[in-house]
């Protein structure tokens, strides 16, 4: 370095360390432009929801308008709650993660075993496409396939097909993603003991990426529990509790869709967006939690 | 070239001829021939590269997991080709302990002895499986350290413990020969040096083969040695001779440390 440039850095740090300062001004500034509105957004769901947040709220199915508007006639809470929408989200969700589960993790490990395969790639092209896909599509789909060809009306099945398709690409991305990150000589220890390939698959690369699997799971179910779209071509919605899968079944956020159509029912759109929220951020840390504890275990 | 090639006593394993190409027409291990005497360490050495991680895993044909790789010549366990063996056969026959130490994260340290059992689905009764890990766990003098936990992951282990429960999980499976790719490349010199009197220890019922590239390892403990460069096997012989007095210009290189 020469001495010219030396005497640049020692005339100039005054202003250097303006900049430094006003830089870090407008990166907390920026910072705190996206936590407002999520702070606001919490708050407000809170704030509306929590008034309808009782008992009843969660074992009762969701009352009809004239209950509603005597409720609010009187000052009352509604009556009434949403156990149809509860028990039909998880009755859709559990039956999705049946098929999009399994299919995701085998084919998320196949796409890791043959990296390079011709057909790897075409699968892995098929996942992206699948991944930009608006879930409206996918409903349309499944209506086709099968609210008219099997259980020829709407259905939680019919439902639960749309949704699996949406959780697939996730699953199959994470699913890959972490057997990547799982250590070859593991592998290769299991194959030297004379392990047979489906041995090496189960009993050692799936349980050392339990973790990593069970990320992927939960998010792509948070991110298919607050769908709405495909639900409404499919599941349609239902004023009973349905276990039904070849029946009309109602989801929570169908619900809030028909709440949100009344004015009567206004009130129960805050709290069973509450109830989805706190829902699927709970999922979401669960999830968190889980990729934390992925991370290579160390002695102490 | 080299005395030992095919004068052993008591070859357990005869290679013939073996060349191991990764790419085609690219061999990582050239036409190599040679005999592994029986219950005795035979070290192979040479600088990085020079192809004898590559000869070792063909004795358990792990390059089978790798499509691209392909090789010719032939391996004989006890006079039988082992391409004739099945895999899982030849592998239950054949332990391998790897560079870095690899016990199975999700399993317990007795999990890890016995996984060699489960991984094949070999029920076995309970005080039989005891009585393995046991001692399994006593050969590789890991026994008293781990007793008292046996049920909590091999991972929490240190270093120089995770590889001598890598040992035990490959003796536990009672093998013939145990191929050990650099075993202690990855350790402290204490733990290194436990490995070293360990293997000595098992040379008793093990043919022993083992890769490394601390010359200053196989002239302590091999009872042969082997020396490769560029793929090919340049001078075999017993280990005291071979480093007393080199017969070919390469090897006496590479142990006075010109190269490698």
């Amino acid at each position: 370095m020469t001495a010219g440039s030396l005497q640049y850095f020692t005339d100039n740090i005054g202003r250097r360390n303006k900049k430094n300062k006003i830089f870090l001004l407008l990166v907390i500034l920026l910072a705190s432009l996206t936590v407002i509105p999520v702070i606001l957004i919490i708050g407000k769901i809170v704030i509306m929801g929590i008034s309808q947040f009782n008992f009843s709220f969660f074992v009762q199915t969701s009352p009809d308008s004239l209950q509603a508007m005597t409720a609010i006639a009187n000052n009352e809470t509604i009556p009434g709650g949403i156990a149809n929408g509860i028990t039909g989200t998880f009755l859709i969700v559990l039956l999705s993660s049946l098929m999009a589960v399994p299919a995701g993790i085998m084919i998320g490990i196949y796409l890791y075993e043959n990296k390079n395969h011709p057909y790897s790639y075409f699968l892995r092209n098929l996942t992206e496409i699948l991944q930009g896909i608006p879930s409206i599509v996918l409903g349309i789909i499944s209506y086709l396939w099968i609210v008219k060809h099997i259980t020829n009306g709407f259905s939680a099945l019919a439902g639960s097909v749309a949704l699996a398709i949406m959780m697939l690409p996730m699953i199959i991305r994470s699913t890959e993603e972490t057997m990547k990150m799982i250590p070859n000589e593991i592998k290769e220890a299991a194959f030297a003991l004379g392990a047979p390939y489906h041995k090496v698959i189960f009993r050692v690369l799936i349980p050392t990426g339990f973790s990593g699997l069970s990320t992927g799971i939960l998010l792509s179910l948070s991110r298919v529990l607050g769908e709405t779209a495909p639900l409404m071509m499919t599941a349609l919605g239902s004023t009973v509790i349905n276990y039904n899968i070849a029946k009309p079944t109602s989801a929570v956020p169908l619900l809030i869709w028909e709440f949100y159509n009344d004015p009567n029912m206004v009130r129960l759109v805050w709290s069973s967006a509450l109830f989805l929220m706190i829902f699927v951020l709970s999922l979401n840390i669960l999830s968190g939690r889980l990729s934390a504890k992925q991370k290579p275990e160390r002695k102490k | 070239m080299t005395d030992l090639i095919t004068h052993n006593d008591k070859p357990v394993l005869k290679v013939r001829d073996l060349s191991i190409a990764y790419e085609q027409g690219k061999y990582a291990v050239k036409t190599v021939t040679a005999d592994i005497e029986s219950k005795a360490i035979t070290a192979i050495m040479g600088p990085s590269g020079c192809g004898k991680s590559t000869l070792l895993r063909a004795f358990n044909k792990m390059h089978e997991l790798y499509p691209n790789i392909s090789t010719k010549g032939t391996i004989f366990l006890n006079d039988t080709d082992i391409n004739n063996m099945s895999t899982i056969e030849l592998r239950r026959k054949i332990g391998m302990v790897f560079q870095r130490p690899n016990p199975f994260p999700t399993m317990s340290i007795y999990e890890n002895v016995i996984a060699g059992y489960k991984l094949n689905g070999i029920r076995l009764k309970r005080d039989e499986r005891d009585s393995i890990v046991e001692k399994a766990l006593k050969d590789v003098t890991l026994w008293d350290e781990v007793k008292d936990s046996l049920f909590k992951k091999g991972t929490f282990l240190s270093g120089g413990q995770q590889q001598r429960l890598c040992i035990a999980r490959a003796i536990a499976f009672d093998p013939e020969v145990l191929l050990l790719d650099e075993p202690t490349s990855a350790l402290d010199p204490v733990s290194t040096s436990r490995i070293e009197d360990l293997l000595v220890d098992l040379k008793e019922s093990y043919t022993i083969l083992l890769v490394t590239h601390n010359m200053s390892q196989a002239a302590r403990i091999s009872d042969n040695s082997m020396f490769m460069y560029l793929g090919e096997l340049v001078e075999y012989g017993k280990t005291d001779i071979m480093f007393t007095n080199p017969k070919d210009p390469r090897t006496e290189g590479y142990l006075t440390g010109k190269f490698g």
